[in-house]
């Protein structure tokens, strides 16, 4: 199936789901991850079950830090 | 409120802008903006705020400046190694704009500071380091109802999102709670390129302008993410989330408390390595 990563088209196993996704995009750190399906940011308690549809789009967004003080 | 001559001509080339006019520099001159961290995204953010004539800048930040910080904190000199970081602060910014006054706060913010202070800005932003004070920020700014500008940096990336408090998504609707300690690599081992907060935090001083000015439309709902390998922005839609600890409908955070200790904090690495 067809899914749409940050923007980018990805051929994917049907039925996949958000964890297997994460472990098939390389994402280093999934702790580091939200995860929007369609719109709507997932509990990560779902990431376990949740299986993705034909053009799902997918949309992995990771916290930062950064900018000030030490280091 | 009239402008002298001076200011007509030091802020000419943007009175020129049909959008900003002398109408809009008066209300530049009479507003209030603060930024939380003057490091790598507070440095360039509170350098275009003063250029661009905002009356008062508060800067709140607790640190010295380190050698290490000069390769993107371009506030401070190498004079100003060791010195804490709001008194060159406060002196580059009066030495480029005299007419800026600047609220320093020599503290580490806390759930029992922050929030007097919020109350007396019109727009703040985040330009801190670590996890603990972003959630402070974004639960601070909801409960004072002030607009902000949240970004974080990392390596090549950054990402910023401007958040009207009850309106939009706030940093909570993404990410509920800050990442569990120990999974986090600590800014020392990430590394960042200096060239990349500049870029976020110069973009979290037009939002602040913008928001003065009331023009444009603000980052609202949308998490604008940067790569700088590729060169990538891209506008990620983001909406408020109906499970939001803070603004979400049966929102359990009902007053505003700190979150774990910082886990990106290299004076406590070093304080344990001692």
């Amino acid at each position: 199936m067809k899914l749409v990563v940050n923007g980018q088209q990805v051929d994917s196993k049907d039925g996949l789901t958000v964890n297997e996704l994460l472990a098939e995009q390389d994402v280093k750190m999934p702790e580091m991850v939200s995860v929007e399906v369609n719109g709507r940011i997932l509990k990560r308690s779902e990431f376990e079950a949740k299986r993705l549809s034909e053009g799902d789009a997918v949309e992995f967004l990771y916290f930062m830090g950064g900018g000030h003080g030490t280091e | 409120m009239e402008l002298s001559d001076g200011q007509i001509e030091r802020y000419s080339r943007q009175i020129v802008l049909e959008e900003v006019g002398g109408r809009g520099q008066a209300k530049l001159l009479g507003s209030k903006v603060l930024v939380v961290g003057v490091g790598g995204l507070g440095s360039p953010a509170c350098l275009y705020l003063a250029a661009a004539g905002v009356g008062t800048i508060g800067i709140i930040d607790s640190d010295k400046v380190e050698l290490t910080n000069l390769q993107r904190q371009v506030l401070y000199g190498i004079e100003d190694v060791g010195r804490d970081k709001v008194d060159p602060a406060r002196e580059r910014i009066a030495a480029m704009n005299p007419e800026v006054e600047v609220k320093a706060y020599k503290i580490r913010a806390n759930a029992g500071n922050i929030s007097e202070i919020v109350r007396e800005y019109d727009f703040v932003i985040d330009g801190t380091d670590n996890f603990a004070a972003k959630f402070l920020i974004n639960d601070a700014c909801y409960f004072e109802r002030r607009t902000f500008s949240h970004a974080g940096v990392l390596r090549f990336y950054g990402q910023l999102m401007t958040v009207e408090p009850g309106e939009s998504a706030c940093y909570r609707c993404i990410f509920p709670s800050p990442p569990e300690a120990g999974v986090v690599p600590t800014c020392s081992q990430a590394g960042i390129l200096g060239a990349v907060p500049a870029v976020i935090g110069s973009l979290q001083a037009t939002e602040a302008l913008k928001h003065v000015l009331g023009v444009g439309e603000l980052l609202t709902d949308r998490l604008l993410t940067y790569n700088a390998l590729t060169m990538g922005f891209r506008r990620v839609r983001v909406r408020r989330n109906p499970d939001c600890p803070l603004c979400g409908e049966g929102a359990e955070i009902k007053e505003l408390k700190d979150e774990e200790p910082p886990v990106c904090d290299l004076e406590e690495e070093e304080r344990e390595r001692a």
